[in-house]
């Protein structure tokens, strides 16, 4: 698979903060991102003839319907949610190099008007009325081991891996805080960011605390947007009209006992409880695209919450396990004047939150050498997937 | 049962019965008896929790439901301070952890749970706690955790 297929375009909406894209819909943001991307590719809706995708993004047969494509010969998706993003490019190239689609497109779509995602977990426990003792009102048995322990959210169970963290290694607030500076300040030059106002030590040390030890600014924003790719063989991006972008490598998966990993599982064994997840991933990513992280010129990683950064650092292997605050509080994932910039457009943190796919955006703009935050000489981009349920995903892109 | 008062640091929890199947019923018979049990594989010895329907060790199908000292481990936790729905403003902040289970083997039979009578402030990983459980109605003692 190694290079066998290439990004050739992307498309996106403007990012909004939560809600504040209707009367757009998702349907109708996606329909405008997959179109922007065939644009930008030099193709048309007459070329599209696959759909891979994460997190169930969209219904293939309803965009394709809406859009009158005229065939499509591949529709599938990762199985878990923001840990397959970059893992959907894996899943484009797939079906490409197999023969069964030639122009395929990845997306996330995303609106929060009237739900919110990761909302409170003991809704469905809320709404209960009587029922039969036996699995009635619609309540699984599972539900009653997890309704009592007050964990309400994916902030509380990432707030459970931090803490665990801190405890082995001595991760450190100002360690936290210092990702988050980071990005903030890669989002300030950004005319897509949703939130640009500088942030200072002082700020982060000031704000509410959600569930220890994380508070407001170590939280992803909540948005509205969407952003697709499209991938297709080699031999035809050549001809195309945007330099190719090549997908040297991808790996998805995890290991078995990973699971559902602290949603609402917490039995990850003791060896990675306290990690991404990703290091199998990692380890089968470097290894189909022959490269090592020193190779590696700019990292999208994926940030619901800024102590899985420090995770990623360490699974990915810039820098020891347990190393990643300390590696980040000495200015090395800074971009422009550290060895491995992370997050150049200011990711979930401080632009907007579209679940993974505006990394991939980041990462394609990078390697065409048209970034905002542009860094020198970057041949090769690493794109992760949430650290959360299985499958996690990392992806190796690299330029023309 | 009427609802009751809220009180800082407890958890109010929102089911009032355990809506148990065949395998989930013997914890909560064992829970209204103020007693922590697990489903022990009958092959490997293997604890879990909750039950499941095989072993992850040995992919055995047959269990034991099998009662536990009742003593554990913290083995993380957080201090849950902002209220994220309504009737929780006076719950906040509560302490939310993870407890490894004495007389099981740690990663398979965690339990997650609401750790009580403590100082949300002096909560540590490593920390000895003992169960305690809250008879919410007829059918449904719920497990918390308070320092041992």
């Amino acid at each position: 698979m190694k290079d066998k297929t290439a990004i050739v375009g992307v498309g996106a909406t403007p990012y909004y903060k939560r809600g504040q894209s209707v009367p757009e819909t998702e349907l109708s943001m996606a329909c405008t991102a997959i179109l922007a991307a065939l644009d930008d590719a030099g193709l048309t809706v007459k070329d599209l003839d696959g759909f891979a995708i994460y997190s169930s993004s969209c219904d293939p047969a309803v965009v394709g319907a809406t859009l009158g494509v005229e065939e499509i010969r591949f529709a599938a998706t990762l199985t878990s949610g923001g840990g397959g993003s970059a893992g959907s490019l894996g899943l484009a190239a797939a079906a490409i190099v197999s023969g069964q689609a030639e122009v395929v497109v990845s997306l996330m779509t995303l609106q929060q008007a009237t739900r919110r995602l990761g909302g409170t977990r003991d809704s469905n426990a809320v709404q209960v009325s009587g029922g039969s003792p036996y699995g009635g009102g619609g309540i699984p048995p599972g539900m009653a081991f997890q309704a009592h322990s007050g964990l309400l959210s994916p902030g509380h169970s990432f707030s459970l891996l931090t803490q665990r963290h801190m405890h082995l290694y001595g991760t450190k607030r100002e360690h936290l805080a210092q990702v988050c500076i980071n990005q903030r300040d890669n989002a300030i030059k950004r005319p897509t960011a949703i939130r640009k106002e500088p942030l200072t030590m002082d700020e982060y040390f000031s704000a509410r605390m959600i569930s220890d030890p994380l508070c407001l600014f170590d939280y992803t924003m909540e948005s509205d947007g969407a952003v697709a790719v499209i991938t297709t063989s080699a031999e035809r991006a050549r001809d195309l009209k945007q330099k190719p972008v090549y997908i040297m490598a991808s790996a998805n998966g995890g290991m078995g006992r990973w699971g559902s990993a602290i949603f609402t599982y917490f039995q990850m064994p003791d060896e990675y409880f306290a990690s991404s997840g990703h290091r199998p991933v990692a380890r089968r990513m470097y290894e189909m695209a022959g490269v090592g992280p020193n190779d590696v010129d700019v990292a999208l990683l994926y940030d619901h919450f800024s102590p899985l950064v420090i995770m990623q650092l360490e699974d990915y292997g810039f820098c020891p396990i347990g190393e990643g605050g300390p590696f980040v509080a000495d200015g090395n994932t800074r971009y422009g004047t550290g060895r491995i910039p992370v997050n150049t457009h200011g990711g979930h943190l401080s632009e907007a939150y579209i679940i993974g796919m505006t990394h991939v955006k980041e990462a394609v703009e990078q390697l065409r050498g048209v970034a905002v935050n542009q860094v020198e000489n970057c041949e090769i981009a690493l794109v992760t997937g949430g650290p959360a349920g299985l499958p996690v995903s990392g992806t190796l892109l690299r330029r023309d | 049962m009427s609802e009751t008062v809220v009180k800082t640091g407890v958890y109010p929890v929102p089911l009032k019965d355990p809506y148990a199947d065949e395998t989930t019923q013997p914890f909560w018979d064992y829970a209204l008896q103020g007693k922590l049990s697990a489903s022990k594989c009958r092959t490997c010895g293997t604890c879990l929790m909750p039950p499941q329907p095989r072993c992850f060790v040995c992919q055995g199908k047959e269990f034991e439901q099998t009662v536990l000292p009742g003593t554990g481990t913290i083995y993380t936790f957080t201090v849950v301070r902002h209220p994220l729905r309504p009737g929780l403003d006076e719950a906040v902040p509560y302490v939310s952890g993870i407890i490894e289970l004495d007389g099981t083997q740690g990663a398979g039979a965690r339990v997650q749970a609401n750790i009580v009578n403590c100082d949300p402030e002096k909560v540590r990983i490593g920390q000895k706690v003992k169960v305690l459980f809250e008879k919410v109605s007829e059918t449904y003692a719920v497990p918390r955790f308070e320092p041992a």
